[in-house]
């Protein structure tokens, strides 16, 4: 690729990218959110149209027009997000991708034989829907397989695996790469980029900053060139909880499945205690979404007891109940979940604190006092340093890594007994995350029960004090940051029973 | 080749706020032609139905009488479009409004004081509200879909009126025309300038309902919940906001807005329930609601637009006759380009060519080999 340039009104998302993939190498692709990686892998993709610059495939200048002209050429890509249908079987999502007409048996019968080449074993005939995230993933890997493509385009693969998952698909990587397929590799884990790939580009801004050897940097060196400065450590002081409140206490939580699709809770037992962490690991779809419904009160439990806030039963009460009780929540999903998105910033302030901070702003008859909002949001906007285009934009009109700064100082503003959060940086750049992970610990060393569910091991063994690990809706007695290591949990989140790892926490007994 | 539609980055403020108007300039044109395609001079055609009715003031007045139902339908319309809640049944909360409203004189004709009227209006906004409480509790509850059942509501409620008025509320005196009597003097929504026209007092009730909804939507806890439900039901849940509730509440002020229309339209325009009490005012009603940007304030113009296409159409059946059915088609086309303007303002179009598979310079690879093009 030359000079590859795609502007979107007055921003240049890439500005004069130039790229080359060897055959038979595996190329990481290295940035933050917002640096244009997905941008310029749609243009290679063909699903958006680059404003200038050339593309040339095994020497030849090309046009790629459209995904399917791509894949001619013989570009694959497997996205981040999986476009599955779950009521369908393996085999059946496979034939949807092909235009020849195909009959099913004859794809069964190749996609299997393919996958056990590979070493991803597949039931061509299983319902997506019963299949786990990693299972699923490997559909849309035997699906691209399958047009035997030369050049592979993997979007951060390994956020929805566990680190088992991880080392077999590396495995697979490297045979694609023995047989002279090249494989460009976006990802923001440092580790697996410079355990595995051959040359890394890391853009900036739309730009590319620099192609290095992975292998030669380290992961500080490497982050450096994406953030551009140096990335501030968390600082995690020694927990002194010992036998502190109780603040949050879950007891044999369980919930039937709401869909046909989604996971029951089974029994979840869980205490967090004034001034700790608590982490909550787990491969994407093990029932997190579910729990922190649950918690939150966005879902009712039959048992006001099922979850105590601050030692009252919580259980019949509702979000906003729940939150009177010194409880905040930050959900996965920003847009959508966490804020409305075409709401202005100070509107969706309003949103979760309307009922918390009593006749502040929301005055008599329920008049809105706007001037209290704009304060408040502004206090914020300058505690976690969110940077915004506009004094008040819409909240989809900001930077990921920004709206969920705004969505977790609106929830720390408030300086909450108990704040529970699901994916606190999940696709947020360094920087913003390490500001976030930091005012995580914060909040808890000043006395308050922290909750986090995130599928990020590294997250999580940054912050806590105590992990746990939810599989299939269970959740497994939380082991302490000295007794936890990524292989325990690892083995945890790939289904080991829970309860077999050694522990010695009398209250979980009792 | 076809049409995609993509969505654009940016709306443009400028053309948010000139939508309305462009809307009517284009109607305005089409209406022209279709004058012209009935071989009638445009011209006069155009000053008949949007000119001629605001040159003298009876017919200001009658403007007056025309805007006051569908100002206040489309107020309430309002909040259930904000909240997502597609309520088109305004006319049959209309015509229940009316019917319950007249029962106060209907059944205590010895009731005559000053008590009266309010008691009616009151009854006839809690007809509607009752009648508008059906789809509402059918979707929160069932999750039925609203847009079906309010529609099949308001035959429902036109065939009640046409059963009320042929049997037990016929008046004995009227020979055997199908109406209720007419309503005693303290039944009658009073006229606000008796001198110069039959304007009354529902343009004012119009105008007072188009100011606390707007204050409610623009400043209230209320108003919010209507539109963060409305855009994002997953926040508002998070928020703590019922979406059961908002479905409720928004239901049930549209359905006292089109009661009190109701009511207001036979005790003052009419004086009397007979089979036909509207001329479609629930229908135009989201005309005027889109015409007015869901804006309460908005809406206040858009119904007296509306309005004067009742009247113009009118006036242009008299003047240079053509039928009362192109009234219906002057407001068709007005919806049509109102949103028409609004999705061209989030959307452009963009022209796409087939894929250039089927071209010869794509080069040697034949499509049927595509899956194996480079193996």
């Amino acid at each position: 690729m030359r000079g590859l340039t795609k502007v979107f009104g007055t921003l240049r998302a890439c500005d004069g990218v130039d790229l080359d993939i060897a055959r038979g190498e595996i190329h990481a692709l290295l940035g933050e959110n917002g640096a244009g990686k997905s941008t310029l892998v749609k243009m290679l993709f063909g699903s958006l149209e680059p404003n200038a610059g050339e593309i040339r495939w095994n020497g030849e200048a090309v046009r790629i027009g459209s995904p399917s002209e791509a894949r001619r050429l013989g570009i694959g890509m497997v996205f981040q997000h999986f476009s599955l249908f779950e009521a369908l079987t393996a085999a059946e999502n496979i034939a949807l991708s092909l235009d020849a007409r195909t009959p099913i048996s004859t794809i069964a019968a190749k996609a299997q034989a393919l996958s056990y080449s590979y070493g991803l074993p597949l039931d061509p005939y299983a319902l997506v829907g019963d299949l786990s995230v990693g299972e699923r993933q490997r559909i849309e890997i035997i699906r691209c397989l399958l047009q035997t493509p030369q050049l592979i385009i993997l979007d951060e693969p390994t956020s929805v695996l566990t680190p088992q998952e991880a080392d077999k698909l590396f495995e697979t990587l490297e045979r694609l790469r023995s047989e002279g397929k090249s494989i460009l590799y976006i990802s923001h884990r440092l580790e697996e980029v410079k355990r595995m790939c051959d040359r890394a580009t890391v853009l900036r801004h739309g730009k590319v900053v620099g192609h290095c050897d992975p292998r030669q940097e380290t992961a500080s060196s490497l982050a450096r060139m994406m953030v551009g400065s140096e990335v501030h450590a968390v600082v995690r002081t020694a927990d002194t909880t010992g036998s502190a409140d109780v603040l949050l206490r879950v007891d044999r939580l369980s919930r039937p499945p709401a869909t046909p699709f989604s996971i029951p809770l089974r029994d979840v037992s869980l205490e967090v205690r004034a001034g700790e962490v608590i982490g909550i690991a787990g491969v994407a779809g093990n029932g997190q979404g579910e729990f922190f419904e649950a918690i939150s009160g966005e879902v009712l439990q039959d048992r006001a007891d099922a979850v105590t806030i601050r030692g009252k039963g919580a259980g019949r009460e509702g979000i906003t109940g729940r939150r009177r009780m010194g409880a905040a929540f930050v959900p996965e999903e920003r847009l959508g979940h966490g804020a409305a998105p075409a709401m202005k910033l100070s509107e969706n302030l309003l949103l979760s604190r309307h009922a918390t901070d009593p006749g502040v702003y929301v005055g008599a008859l329920g008049v809105i006092r706007h001037a209290a909002i704009a304060a408040t949001a502004k206090r914020i906007n300058q505690m976690m340093d969110v940077r915004k285009s506009a004094e008040d934009p819409a909240a989809n009109a900001l930077s990921g890594g920004n709206l969920q700064k705004f969505i977790i100082g609106r929830e720390l503003d408030r300086q909450p007994a108990v704040m529970v959060v699901n994916q606190p940086t999940w696709g947020v750049d360094a920087g913003a995350a390490a500001r976030i992970r930091q005012s995580l610990i914060e909040l808890a060393r000043s006395g308050s029960a922290v909750l986090v569910i995130s599928q990020d091991l590294d997250e999580l063994f940054e912050i806590s004090d105590r992990i746990a690990v939810m599989h299939n809706g269970e959740l497994s007695t939380p082991m302490s940051r000295a007794e936890a290591t990524f292989e325990k949990v690892g083995l945890l989140m790939g289904g080991a029973e829970p309860g077999h790892v050694h522990h010695h926490d009398p209250a979980e007994v009792a | 080749m076809r049409l995609e539609l993509v969505k654009r980055p940016q709306q443009s403020v400028l053309f948010s706020a000139l939508s309305p108007f462009i809307a009517f300039a284009l109607m305005v044109v089409a209406g022209g032609l279709i004058f012209l395609a009935l071989g009638k001079d445009p011209v006069d055609g155009l000053y008949a139905y949007f000119i001629g009715p605001l040159t003298e003031v009876w017919s200001l007045h009658e403007l007056a009488i025309k805007a006051a139902p569908l100002i206040l339908i489309a107020v309430g319309l309002s909040v259930c479009f904000l909240s997502s809640n597609w309520n088109i049944g305004a006319e049959g909360q209309f015509t229940i409004g009316a019917i319950v409203g007249s029962a106060i004189p209907l059944y205590f004709p010895d009731l005559q004081n000053a008590a009266v009227l309010p008691m009616m209006l009151v009854c006839g906004a809690i007809g509607g509200a009752a009648w508008a409480a059906i789809p509402a509790i059918l979707k929160a509850r069932f999750n039925t879909n609203e847009i079906l059942t309010s529609l099949m509501l308001v035959y429902v409620a036109q065939l009640i009126l046409d059963w009320l008025v042929r049997g037990p509320w016929r008046d004995p005196a009227a020979m055997s025309f199908p109406q209720a009597p007419a309503f005693h003097s303290w039944a009658i929504v009073p006229e606000l300038m008796p001198m110069s026209g039959r304007a009354n007092w529902g343009i004012v009730f119009a105008v007072i309902a188009a100011i606390a909804v707007w204050f409610m939507l623009a400043r209230t806890l209320k108003g919010f919940e209507v539109k963060v439900i409305g855009q994002s039901p997953r926040a508002g849940r998070f928020g703590g906001f019922s979406t059961a509730r908002t479905i409720v509440f928004a239901f049930l002020v549209s359905g006292a807005l089109a009661g009190l229309a109701g009511i207001v339209e036979v005790s003052g325009a009419i004086g009397r329930l007979q089979p036909q009490i509207s001329p479609g005012y629930g229908f135009a009603a989201i005309i005027v609601a889109f015409l007015g940007r869901l804006n309460p304030l908005g809406i206040v113009a858009a119904g007296f637009v509306l309005a004067l296409s009742y009247l113009g159409g009118e006036a242009a059946q008299i003047e240079i006759g053509v039928t009362d059915k192109t009234v219906r088609a002057f407001q068709g086309m007005l919806l049509f380009f109102v949103l028409a303007c609004d999705t061209l303002i989030h959307y452009r179009v963009r022209l796409v060519r087939p894929a250039p598979a089927a071209a010869p310079a794509a080069g040697p690879t034949p499509a049927t080999e595509a899956a194996h093009g480079h193996g």
